[in-house]
């Protein structure tokens, strides 16, 4: 409907809407002459400066790759490095026939079996107008032959280039990871990020470890070179230039002689070992055995040494350290003991009797002892000592699950620690809330019963338990746990630390502290379960073993390493710190498959302290020494 | 119903003119694409494809009553309106900005609505309100348009929100807005341009910067405007010929089948053949006015000069950030540049041209 206007009122309207509508025809001849005249003067008036642009004389902008920074430990000790070297690169635009062009340079330089397959790897992954390498670190008369004979292959072109190199190999794979060609995946993150500009020209980017983590402050910041080229390509003047910046140094907490020797004293055991320095936080040695050579991925692995790596039965490319899952064992202990003291549930000199099985009130299920027939009477000092346990059923049991959850994640349990190491994961704290949300199942009171010994549902890294053990030798006041120790810049030559504040203070009262400490000294003196963990060091030393089962034994059955596979034999755990009095280290080693904690675990401890406290590597004790020491769980 | 008349029937809303402008800048659209995309046909198969969709509802909406469009004003923008709220608060990030709302079952981008729905809402208002036309009316409706705008800008997405302010404000315009205001807003947007500058976002700086400097960036922003400039100039007067751009097909031109596919047509169609697409342009531009001059009501007037305006400005940005007068902000060249979405948006406009025109008949009486 219209509403009633008058006529002459609705004609001038009409009048003036159209006058407007003049005035808009008039706007856009505007813009249209605005544009006209620009075409002309681009195509027109300028059109031989941007023909030369584009055709004869076109400036090409050339990114210089900045030099990736370098990796060292804490002595200086060079762990990734740059190298320079020549490369033979094909060419894909320039060839049709990739084999044929491959066949025809094998007779001039080797190449192997492998290039052949990486190469075919990175053709079937690339883009069309991509250069991909087929031989790397070609040696000087190699580049002689082959640049005598170049003109025969157009496709084909050597090129200088820096190459990454990690010399302490599968050793610190783990820690320091490996750079390899930038993914299409990574290409998208680049973008979204805005760093696109900054990786032009750039072939690597930080996968795993360090090199991921730290990827911004080893990359640098790519310079450029705007060159006149000549139709045949080559460069004829350099017009301006901006020099690349080097990328940052990084300056690790690492002890590489230490890692080395943590390493070695794992003989062929698998595993893990994180050593912490309790006052910074600094990681002295990061540890996950095996590990792999990370060299070879720089360029892109061939797939059957892919394979070979993925598909055994070792796992070499998980990081244990890191990553790596389990059940925490006796080793959490000490940890439940100062639960217990914290809620007073237990008096330090409540005694127990351990008759060497336990039962929940009105439950006829057994929880068995470790030790057949019990330990006795027990107080806290020797449930840890000899770690008993009944006396942590009990406890667990008094404590009740929502107490335990409450004071185990103050050390950290069942969260990401935070070290500067992507990929962490976090373990697995178990509470009521967590049950129901996970399995939609009430928590008996049977689970909590398990947890006091640390079994059942509960996981923990080896990294947060070191991180748990770090805080507990500091006397409950925990550093930020970091790898990197300093950020060196090249170009301003500022250097960058990385935190050592308090990341926060658990304020346990100093008997509490001091009951459990002594207990811990007293498992590697006789009467604890790593008494030679200690034999002949003149430092004291506290520590914890563990046991972490990997198959659950069945009511009634009972555990015997020779019965079950080896892969399914218990895991060793071994917590420590030293010196007892005043901690300079702390440490977990974790042993896959190794038995009990204080055969297997503890000597590895040892070595390492030795090491790292004393600067010497002691004779290893023979076996019959470690039989006549005795030990266990 | 013989054929003949089921035939006469399905063009009987369909403004031949219009389809033959838009017709032939479709066309060409299709054969840029496919030399755009180095002669393969993925790209141009899917413009088909998204060509064929969007003339099925440029159809539909040539079809419907005028007093069903105008119906629909109000719902649009206050739908309009909760998607961008909802994407403000729940939108998804990409590249940076917050444009997109997930739906679970597909992705929108609430902001393309709003260039049909806040102009058709303005022009609802300036109806409702056409008898007692005072100056508060041009306020509400410059309200109207500022709150879609700075839900927009925040996105932040300064191509689209200054279209939909310039659709806005032709409509304002049209309504016949006063020329004093007019001149005292233009001042005053030029005095607070130190403080707009201000607000924009650190990349939008980067790239109007990059108007007056592009080298001092040219791996990065500034990468674009020198390659397309080099396209456009390098193609001459009569161009590099069809398939032949070097700039196209070396690799150097960013984004050659969306935003900067002009320079693509312009490397290798030279002088001759941009005259010929602004030629075609200004075609469907003068169709537009001329649909303008006949309509019947002040809601059909101001909205066909609103979208027939709007589109110019469209073809304008593009082809003027292309060829280095305007920064880069992301536009992309009505009816040829690759995308469904956009293509979507304009053959409903060129629908509600339709519609306008062939309805006023029944309209009139």
């Amino acid at each position: 409907m219209m509403k009633p206007v008058e006529f002459k009122n609705h004609q001038r309207e009409i009048f003036h809407f159209h006058l407007r509508l003049v005035v808009g025809i008039g706007f856009v001849s505007v813009l249209l002459a605005i544009l006209l005249m620009r075409f002309f003067y681009l195509q027109v008036v300028r059109h031989n400066y941007y023909q030369t642009l584009s055709e004869s004389n076109r400036i090409s902008i050339v990114p210089i790759v900045p030099n990736r920074g370098l990796i060292l430990d804490r002595n200086g000790e060079v762990l990734a490095r740059n190298y320079s070297g020549y490369t033979l690169e094909i060419n894909q635009t320039k060839t049709t026939d990739i084999e044929a062009t491959v066949n025809e340079l094998s007779k001039l330089v080797e190449i192997t079996n492998k290039d052949r397959k990486r190469f075919k790897k990175l053709l079937a992954e690339s883009h069309s107008f991509e250069t991909l390498v087929i031989r790397n670190r070609l040696s000087d008369e190699e580049v002689a032959r082959f640049a005598a004979q170049q003109y025969r292959f157009p496709a084909v072109e050597i090129k200088a280039r820096l190459f990454r190199d990690y010399p302490f190999g599968a050793k610190t794979s783990h820690l320091i990871g490996y750079i390899g060609r930038i993914n299409d995946t990574e290409v998208s993150q680049l973008e979204e990020d805005d760093l696109a500009a900054n990786y032009r020209g750039s072939d690597y980017i930080g996968k795993t470890g360090l090199e991921q983590s730290y990827e911004g402050d080893l990359h640098g910041t790519t310079g450029i070179e705007q060159v006149e080229v000549d139709a045949g390509g080559r460069a004829v003047r350099m017009v301006s230039r901006s020099a690349p910046v080097s990328g940052n140094t990084l300056v690790l907490s690492i002890d590489v002689k230490l890692q080395e020797i943590a390493e070695q004293s794992f003989g062929n055991y698998r595993g893990a070992l994180v050593a912490i320095d309790p006052n910074t936080g600094e990681v002295l040695a990061f540890v996950s055995k095996p590990g792999y050579d990370p060299n070879p991925f720089i360029d892109g692995i061939d797939t059957q040494s892919w394979d070979e790596l993925n598909n055994s039965p070792d796992v070499p490319l998980n990081n244990r350290a890191l990553r790596g899952q389990y059940p925490p064992g006796s080793t959490i202990k000490p940890f439940m003991a100062l639960a217990g003291l914290n809620f007073h549930t237990r008096k330090p000199e409540q005694t127990i009797n351990d008759p060497g099985v336990y039962y929940l009130p009105g439950s006829s299920r057994q929880y068995r002892d470790w030790r057949a027939g019990g330990h006795g009477s027990v107080n806290m000092f020797k449930a840890i000592q000899m770690s008993c346990d009944t006396y942590f059923y009990g406890l667990a049991t008094e404590l009740g699950i929502d107490n335990i959850a409450n004071f185990l994640s103050r050390f950290g349990f069942g969260q990401k620690t935070g070290l500067d190491l992507e990929g962490e994961t976090s373990g697995l704290l178990p509470s009521q809330e967590w049950k129901t949300k996970r399995y939609q199942q009430i928590w008996y009171p049977g689970d909590t019963v398990s947890v006091g010994i640390g079994q059942g549902y509960s996981l923990v890294t080896p990294m947060q338990l070191a991180f748990a053990t770090a805080t507990l030798a500091n006397n409950g006041v925990a550093y930020k746990p970091h790898l990197v120790k300093e950020v060196q810049s090249p170009r301003s030559s500022e250097n960058r630390s990385i935190a050592t504040e308090p990341l926060f203070n658990l304020n346990i009262p100093a008997k509490d502290l001091d009951l459990v400490r002594r207990a811990m000294v007293a498992v590697t003196q006789p009467g604890g379960t790593a008494v030679y963990a200690s034999l002949g060091a003149p430092y004291h030393i506290a520590g914890k073993t563990g046991t972490a089962q990997v198959v659950a034994m069945k009511q009634g059955e009972k555990y015997d390493a020779k019965k079950v596979d080896e892969r399914l034999r218990d895991h060793a755990w071994f917590i420590a710190y030293a010196p007892a009095e005043k901690p300079q280290i702390a440490l977990v080693v974790l042993a896959e498959n190794g038995g009990h904690g204080g055969g297997t675990a503890a000597p590895i401890a040892r070595k390492v302290l030795d090491y790292y406290l004393l600067g010497k590597v002691p004779k290893p004790l023979t076996e019959a020494e470690v039989r006549k020491a005795g030990g266990n769980d | 119903m013989t054929r003949r008349q089921l035939w006469m029937r399905i063009i009987a809303h369909i403004d031949r003119q219009l389809l033959l402008g838009i017709g032939l800048l479709l066309l060409t659209s299709l054969l840029v694409l496919y030399s755009a995309d180095n002669a393969s046909w993925d790209r141009p198969l899917n413009q088909v494809r998204n060509i064929v969709v969007a003339l099925a509802f440029m159809w539909l909406i040539a079809n419907l009553p005028l007093h069903y469009l105008i119906r629909t004003a109000m719902p649009i923008y206050v739908l309009g309106m909760i998607l961008l709220i909802g994407v403000a608060l729940f939108g998804d990030i990409s590249h940076g900005a917050r444009r997109w709302l997930n739906l679970g079952v597909t992705t929108i981008q609430p902001s393309e609505l709003m260039k049909i729905g806040v102009p058709m809402m303005m022009a609802w208002y300036f109806e409702k309100h056409e008898a007692t036309l005072t100056l508060k009316n041009y306020f509400v409706a410059a309200l109207l348009l500022v709150m879609p705008i700075a839900l927009i800008a925040r996105q932040p997405d300064l191509g689209t929100s200054l279209l939909i302010t310039a659709s806005g404000f032709y409509v304002l315009f049209l309504a016949g807005l006063s020329w004093r205001v007019i001149i005292t807003l233009t001042v005053a947007a030029l005095a607070s341009a130190p403080v707009l500058w201000k607000m924009l976002h650190e990349y939008q700086r980067h790239r109007i910067m990059m108007l007056f400097d592009p080298s001092q960036d040219a791996l990065g922003n500034g990468y674009h405007t020198i390659q397309a400039s080099i396209a456009v100039g390098s193609g001459g007067i009569i161009g590099k010929g069809y398939l032949n751009g070097t700039q196209t097909h070396l690799d150097f031109l960013p984004e050659r089948t969306t935003d900067f596919i002009f320079a693509v047509y312009s490397e290798e169609f030279g002088l001759i053949g941009n005259l010929f697409l602004l030629g075609l342009y200004a075609f469907v531009v003068w169709r537009g006015f001329i649909i303008t001059s006949h309509a019947s009501t002040y809601f059909t007037r101001l909205m066909a000069g609103s979208i027939t305006l709007t589109f110019a400005t469209y073809a304008f940005v593009n082809m003027g950030m292309v060829s280095g007068i305007l920064p880069v902000v992301g536009v992309p060249l009505p009816l040829i540049s690759y995308g469904g979405t956009s293509m979507l948006t304009l053959l409903l406009g060129f629908g509600m041209l339709m519609s306008i025109e062939t309805h006023k008949k029944l309209v009139k009486t």
